[in-house]
């Protein structure tokens, strides 16, 4: 990723939200509804997003900062294409979460609530999917998977993997047959 | 405005949702109903309901296939009823129906009459043919009065809920006084579900005598504990329940405003409130003029962006304000000052989900089921080392041994039992000896554990309890608001304390310390969090004393849990020549070959996810655990083997 295509990135987020804002009534009740929607088109918060809000509501950056990092529903950090969760919750800790967790780690290399620099993967651990009785679970993009073995994330990788190479073959044959 | 008059409004409506019953009675089409839920989603249900429709659609065969919520039997989704009138037998419910089991099912079933009998796991109602599911301890056992209709009708659809006799107890309320309302409650003796057990007409009377403002009715579904998930379920699968206890409280306290406050994480349960919430304003239920009385009521859904410390009342309004979800000092009460200033009540979505019955049925019903302290019926969340985990309503007074191991079939795999932990992260673990206490807000807080939010996690002999509070503690210093110092630093400092023991670093004095800590944790904070945040150390401390004292003292974990205290080795003995699974399964390359083309472990690398053990076939069953570490033998790698390697 290249900085010229974030700068990209981020003005069309900037334009979308200038766009969005004026439909939200200028109430300090309105302000976690704002972030929530953002976030669910975006993906993340930004700095930039933060202070456009700010400046909405009429109140100080650092107010709306000081919201949006006191609830666990809001991201700073851009997610990557594959996004696990792997749940933490109570059932899912006696039955071995936290080794699910590391695998994964171990696999990419970062840890929990980061992103690969490709922005391929992203890790994040969750309190509870409320799939108890299905424990150890993780959430692979939108699909629970329950009864996950640390094997299991070995075998997750191998699939995105053949998966990957499968397009990039299929682009390669698509450019070659031009 | 005349009992009479809301009456005649309702009947309508009530006349419909009888016509399409009757309809589906007398048609002779077969139905399938489906648990859709998010527990049956992830566990395939949505491949199953696909593989109905393409089996049914290529044998042409006509049925009906409905999406019902869930029914609690989490062991055994998908879970589908089929109810096929003509073939003679009662409607069934199958167990664990896979897409393939689907397509066998249309095949046998619907096509050629045949039951199949290996995928039942029996009939709704009584019969001379299949044994019915209400002779298992499972089903018999329970009493279900709010999870009553849960996947048994459409949550989509309201007319299934009327025909239940759904809405009926609005009717009686908006034909009595508000004050009449509020006394029944009173009399039934409805305590709050959230956790502390507050009587709930109290709660109301108190906010009705709050002030001249219009008061203001919040509905907790901020469910944050990791390990229940029962307000989900009642949300996705009867929202119509407690849409019409929000408007029975409403009415009674004098309220014009209605919030339902439920987690974001949860985005089917909102989906399908947001719907019944439309779906009962279309037939005058909610909105303004409700039944043609002068009594209005907006209903709207706020999404919690996830903080446990939210399901406290006062930071639960903040979090709505647009503010830091932070609780405040009380007095003044919600009940006088609340939301935007106004007298407004918090009530838990089971607590909202019992008022229609009490309304309906009557004060002197509830009160008969249940204890005299606590009538009615608990539901919990019973998860970890049990054969049949799942959601259960009991009624109050049943004891732990009961829910256990007649309603959720015992612990698996023959292992014994330890220690149950109730009431999650601000709950406590309780030792066999208490087996016999039964379940109400009393006994289980004189016993150091409390009902919470009724979570409910089994432990059988392989879990650490010192791991265990370590967990909770660390979920909970996560989630302390910072407000307190007593909570923000004490609750870090209780987390070091028993990382530093699960690690086999622990002290002698931390033991102490961890109790006298504990205390002043919890008389130095202001709210629930705070006050409950040191039980599950403190229970622990107190019931499994023993366990502590092994991992500081001998640097050892009895239930071969903590990691740091535990080695993977592999008895020569036993493995067997030339066998490489866990070779191939291990994700660090630790096992490497040794004399005789045998394995062994190289402990530097291992990471001990147990990987190895879980795939050793049984016949050899080669892989040791043993703690402390040092009784593992040590086998080095050839140094040419490792040169190679390299």
């Amino acid at each position: 990723m290249t900085t010229s295509e974030l700068d990209g990135e981020e003005r069309a987020m900037v334009e979308e939200i200038t766009a969005m804002l004026p439909h939200f009534e200028k109430s300090r009740g309105n302000l976690i509804p704002i972030l929530q929607s953002i976030q669910e088109k975006h993906a993340y918060l930004s700095g930039a997003a933060m202070e456009m809000v700010a400046e909405h509501l009429s109140i100080s950056p650092s107010e709306v900062y000081g919201v949006a990092t006191f609830y666990n529903q809001f991201r700073f950090h851009p997610p990557g294409k594959h996004q696990f969760k792997v749940c933490l919750g109570t059932a899912c800790h006696v039955a071995g979460g936290d080794i699910i967790l590391e695998n994964f780690e171990r696999k990419l290399g970062i840890k929990d609530g980061e992103t690969t620099p490709d922005r391929e993967y992203s890790i994040e651990r969750v309190a509870c999917v409320g799939c108890c009785a299905l424990a150890p679970v993780a959430v692979i993009d939108d699909t629970v998977e329950g009864h996950i073995q640390p094997s299991r994330v070995e075998g997750i990788f191998v699939q995105f993997q053949v998966e990957r190479e499968r397009e990039e073959r299929e682009k390669a044959e698509r450019e070659s047959g031009e | 405005m005349s009992r009479v008059d809301v009456k005649r409004h309702f009947a309508p409506i009530q006349r419909k949702a009888a016509q399409r019953t009757e309809e589906r009675k007398t048609d002779s089409i077969p139905t399938i109903s489906i648990v859709m839920s998010t527990c049956g989603l992830a566990s395939g249900a949505a491949e199953t309901k696909q593989a109905f429709e393409e089996a049914l659609s290529r044998k042409s065969i006509e049925a009906r296939i409905v999406p019902v919520g869930c029914l609690g039997h989490c062991y055994a989704e998908p879970l589908v009823i089929i109810d096929h009138p003509t073939s003679g037998f009662p409607p069934i419910c199958y167990h664990k129906v896979s897409a393939a089991r689907a397509q066998v099912l249309v095949g046998s079933y619907l096509e050629n009459g045949d039951p199949v009998f290996k995928y039942v796991l029996g009939a709704t109602e009584e019969n001379d043919l299949i044994p019915a599911v209400m002779d298992f301890p499972r089903f018999n056992l329970e009493q279900r009065l709010v999870m009553e209709q849960c996947g048994r009708i459409d949550p989509d659809d309201i007319y299934q809920y009327v025909a239940e006799g759904g809405y009926g107890g609005l009717v009686k309320a908006l034909g009595s006084d508000p004050e009449e309302v509020i006394s029944e409650i009173e009399t039934s003796g409805l305590r709050g579900r959230g956790g502390a057990g507050f009587p709930a007409g109290r709660k109301w009377r108190l906010a009705r005598g709050g002030g001249p403002d219009e008061k203001i009715v919040i509905c907790n579904a901020d469910e944050g504990d990791p390990g229940a998930y029962m307000d989900r379920t009642i949300l996705e699968s009867n929202p119509h329940q407690l849409l019409e206890g929000l408007a029975i409280c409403a009415y009674g306290v004098g309220a014009d405003t209605a919030i339902i406050y439920v987690r974001a994480e949860y985005p089917l349960a909102v989906k399908t409130v947001q719907q019944a919430i439309k779906s009962a304003e279309k037939r005058s239920l909610l909105g303004s003029s409700i039944l043609g009385t002068s009594f209005n009521l907006e209903v709207t859904v706020f999404q919690g962006s996830g903080a446990f410390v939210c399901g406290e009342e006062t930071a639960l309004i903040h979090s709505i304000e647009g503010k830091r979800g932070m609780p405040q000092h009380r007095p003044p009460y919600p009940v006088e000052s609340g939301l935007w200033g106004r007298p407004t009540v918090v009530n838990n979505v089971k607590t909202l989900s019992c008022v229609p019955s009490i309304m309906t049925r009557g004060a002197e019903w509830f009160r008969s089921i249940g204890t005299e302290k606590s009538p009615g019926t608990a539901i919990f969340s019973v998860v970890g080392n049990v054969n049949h985990p799942g959601l259960v309503e009991i009624a109050m007074g049943t004891s732990l041994r009961t829910l256990i191991f007649e309603v959720c079939g015992g612990i698996p795999k023959k292992k014994s039992f330890k220690a149950v932990q109730i009431g999650g992260p601000s709950g406590g673990c309780l030792p066999e000896s208490f087996l016999d206490t039964p379940i109400d807000f009393d006994s289980l807080t004189e016993a150091g554990a409390m009902m919470g939010s009724g979570g409910m996690v089994v432990m059988d002999e392989n879990s650490c309890m010192v791991d265990v509070a370590r967990y909770f503690l660390d979920f909970t210093q996560k989630e302390s608001c910072g407000k307190c110092t007593f909570c923000r630093i004490g609750t870090r400092h209780l987390l070091d304390i028993l990382d530093r023991i699960t690690k086999g670093e622990g002290k002698e004095k931390d033991l102490e310390l961890l109790e006298t800590l504990g205390e002043d944790i919890k008389s130095g904070s202001l709210c629930g969090l705070g006050k409950t945040a040191p039980n599950p150390v403190l229970t622990s401390l107190r019931y499994f004393l023993d366990e502590y004292q092994a991992h500081v003292k001998e640097k050892r974990c009895p239930a071969l849990k903590c990691r740091a205290l535990t080695a993977f080795y592999i008895d020569l003995e036993k493995c067997a020549r030339g066998c490489d699974v866990c070779v191939g399964c291990c994700p660090v390359e630790a096992i490497f070959t040794t004399t005789g083309r045998k394995k062994a472990v190289d402990q530097e690398l291992c990471v001990k996810c147990g990987e190895c053990m879980v795939v050793c076939p049984p016949e050899y069953d080669a892989v040791e655990k043993v703690s402390p570490p040092e009784l593992a033998p040590i086998i080095e790698r050839s140094p040419e083997k490792k040169e190679t390697s390299d």
